[in-house]
């Protein structure tokens, strides 16, 4: 029995009177990975900041494991256990692995020293349950140090340090390479085999289909496409979608011409 | 029981085969800037040892400089940690001679130095906090800011002293004279208290939250926010830090001089400013190192002794003075690997 971790209804945000997302229903299901694709401007960042509780919907309902929550804002979407890695600013590259983990939840005493022994021996069990091992680094390599999807892992033990039920990722293979990539891919899988979930955020229609089990398509504020992994035959039917969506015809351009969308 | 925990250890050996893990290799590692300022030393010291060897054989020249040289470290050492949040605090000698004052008020009132000691330090902290507040929150440059500070403050104690010093006769009676400003077997005491601070504000910068917070938000300030830390509370916490330095380094000064003058610490800036640079905290913010703080302000301090120990004229003291500040530069930049 699966639950939803977490439910958007008919969530509207606009800026004046320009809308970025135009009643989106969206959630997530207990272990699973959630592929959002959308082109720039569709509506994604938008999305994940209301998620992650920094902006705040115009209208629409948030329900949490099924009940709905009042007053949606940073501290109810950490309670309800969502953590965001964004992509560039998440880590200090010159600080090591169990550093970066711990930012701003150290492991100390009641007069604020650090337990390094502690924070070793967590770092190297969230490290592991994520498969994020290797023989040419350790918990205490510097960030700097490593690969881009390296980096990620990282980002991932951190956020399954703060308990996190759903992990946002914001374009985490957009600028690796296939060999990173996959580390990525990796790592996210353990996370989803441990029972948790994931929002898996990109521009790259052929890395998501790799990795999700269900995809929603955002186009210009509103979801264009939402479909299981088993009722797609391959992701060029993914990206046949998206090209019809690229090239809006003509009824779409009207629409732009309109002004009501963006 | 035994075997789980076993198996658990050789594994865990196994996951992270790297030698780099050595906890030896880890400390020669963590600790290579402050090594490289050490070597710098050791190698300046050597060479003056060769030029002179009488002079700097003899006892008298080191402790002259062990009375001086804390005075120094108490103002570099918070340095280091403003440098690595990603600040600079120029203020420092003013507000060293604003909590001096507080000191020689309260010990020249007939009050008990302790009670001086104590004065000092809040004024220092306070005075800290201020410029801290007043740089992060109204958002302005620290270079620039704090250069005001410290003639803003400076001003106010030209103009309520109007340049009068503060004699303190009495004060070598005291208990307080003892136990900061004497000497232990013909060893002054202060270096002992500089070698205290050090470890503590070492333990402070590598193995405490605060420390732990410094690294973060001079290294990413966007992610440590993200990740729930006050950034700017960090960052008025290390200018209060360096307040604390000031005033316990302004307390030490006055003592070993009995008398308390309205241009105290006006010497220290660039020395001091110098001297986090060539213990090896690189300018960029993230990282540093508090040891080499030390060890670079005990280069600084004995050049000035050594070149005129060696017996050049005092005329050769600025030149090789920042000769030695730019070589070290030029050899932390070689030891050091930049990843922003």
């Amino acid at each position: 029995m699966s639950g939803r971790v977490i439910e958007l209804r008919d969530i509207k945000k606009s800026y004046g009177n320009v809308y970025a997302l135009g009643g989106v229903d969206l959630w997530v299901d207990e272990g699973e990975v959630l592929g959002l694709i959308g082109d720039n401007g569709a509506g994604k960042s938008t999305l994940i900041k209301i998620l992650a509780g920094a902006v705040r919907p115009t209208s629409g309902e948030i329900l949490v494991r099924g009940q709905p929550v009042s007053g949606w804002n940073a501290a109810r979407s950490r309670e309800a256990g969502i953590e965001t890695v964004f992509q560039d600013r998440a880590l200090a590259v010159q600080q090591s692995i169990v550093r970066n983990i711990f930012m701003g939840n150290e492991i100390a005493n009641r007069f604020g020293f650090l337990d390094t022994a502690r924070e070793f021996s967590e770092a190297n069990r969230l490290m592991r349950e994520i498969g994020f091992t290797s023989k040419v680094f350790t918990p205490h390599s510097i960030v700097g140090q490593l690969s881009g999807g390296e980096r990620q892992g990282v980002a991932i033990a951190r956020s399954l340090y703060k308990k996190a039920d759903l992990i946002v990722l914001d374009e985490p293979t957009t600028a690796l390479s296939l060999t990173e990539t996959n580390k990525v891919f990796h790592f996210v899988r353990q996370v989803r085999d441990s029972g948790r979930s994931i929002l898996f955020i990109g521009h790259n229609i052929h890395h998501v289909f790799d990795i999700a089990d269900r995809f929603v398509v955002l186009d210009r504020g509103k979801v264009a496409l939402a479909k299981k992994r088993d009722e797609l035959q391959s992701a060029e039917e993914l990206i046949g979608f998206m090209e019809h969506v690229a090239r809006p015809d003509a009824r779409a351009k009207a629409d732009l011409g309109k002004g009501g969308w963006r | 029981m035994i075997d789980e925990a076993q198996e658990a250890g050789a594994s865990l050996a196994e996951t992270w085969r790297d030698p780099r893990n050595h906890p030896l290799r880890r400390l020669l590692k963590d600790n290579r800037a402050a090594l490289g300022s050490l070597g710098v030393f050791a190698t300046m010291l050597l060479v003056f040892l060769i030029a002179n060897p009488r002079v700097f054989t003899n006892w008298t020249l080191y402790s002259s400089v062990f009375t001086t040289l804390p005075v120094a470290i108490f103002l570099t050492v918070p340095l280091v940690f403003i440098v690595t949040v990603g600040e600079i605090d120029l203020s420092f000698p003013s507000t060293m001679g604003f909590a001096a004052w507080a000191f020689a008020l309260v010990v020249h009132a007939g009050y008990d130095p302790f009670l001086g000691f104590l004065a000092a330090i809040v004024v220092g902290a306070a005075l800290g906090a201020f410029v801290g507040a007043l740089v992060v929150y109204a958002n302005l440059s620290s270079l620039i800011a704090t250069l005001g500070m410290n003639f803003v403050l400076r001003g106010i104690i030209q103009i309520f002293t109007e340049g009068k010093s503060i004699a303190m006769v009495s004060l070598g009676d005291t208990w307080a004279f003892k136990i900061f400003s004497s000497e232990v077997y013909g060893v002054p005491v202060q270096i002992f208290w500089a070698i205290a601070f050090t470890i503590f504000s070492s333990l402070l910068y590598s193995r405490h939250r605060f420390g732990a917070h410094i690294h973060m938000v001079g290294d990413n300030p966007d992610s440590a926010a993200q990740m729930g830390v006050n950034v700017n509370r960090v960052r008025v916490k290390a200018f209060l830090f360096v307040g604390v330095g000031a005033a316990i380094a302004g307390v030490f000064s006055t003592m070993i001089n009995f008398t308390w003058w309205p241009t105290a610490g006006d010497g220290y800036l660039l020395p001091v400013l110098a001297s986090v640079f060539v213990g090896g905290t690189p300018t960029w913010g993230g990282i540093g190192t508090v040891y080499g703080g030390a060890i670079g302000a005990m280069t600084v301090s004995f050049i000035q002794t050594g070149i005129v120990g060696v017996g050049l004229s005092g005329f050769y003291v600025q030149f090789f003075n920042g000769l030695i500040i730019i070589l070290s530069l030029i050899g932390h930049r070689w030891n050091q690997i930049r990843y922003r």
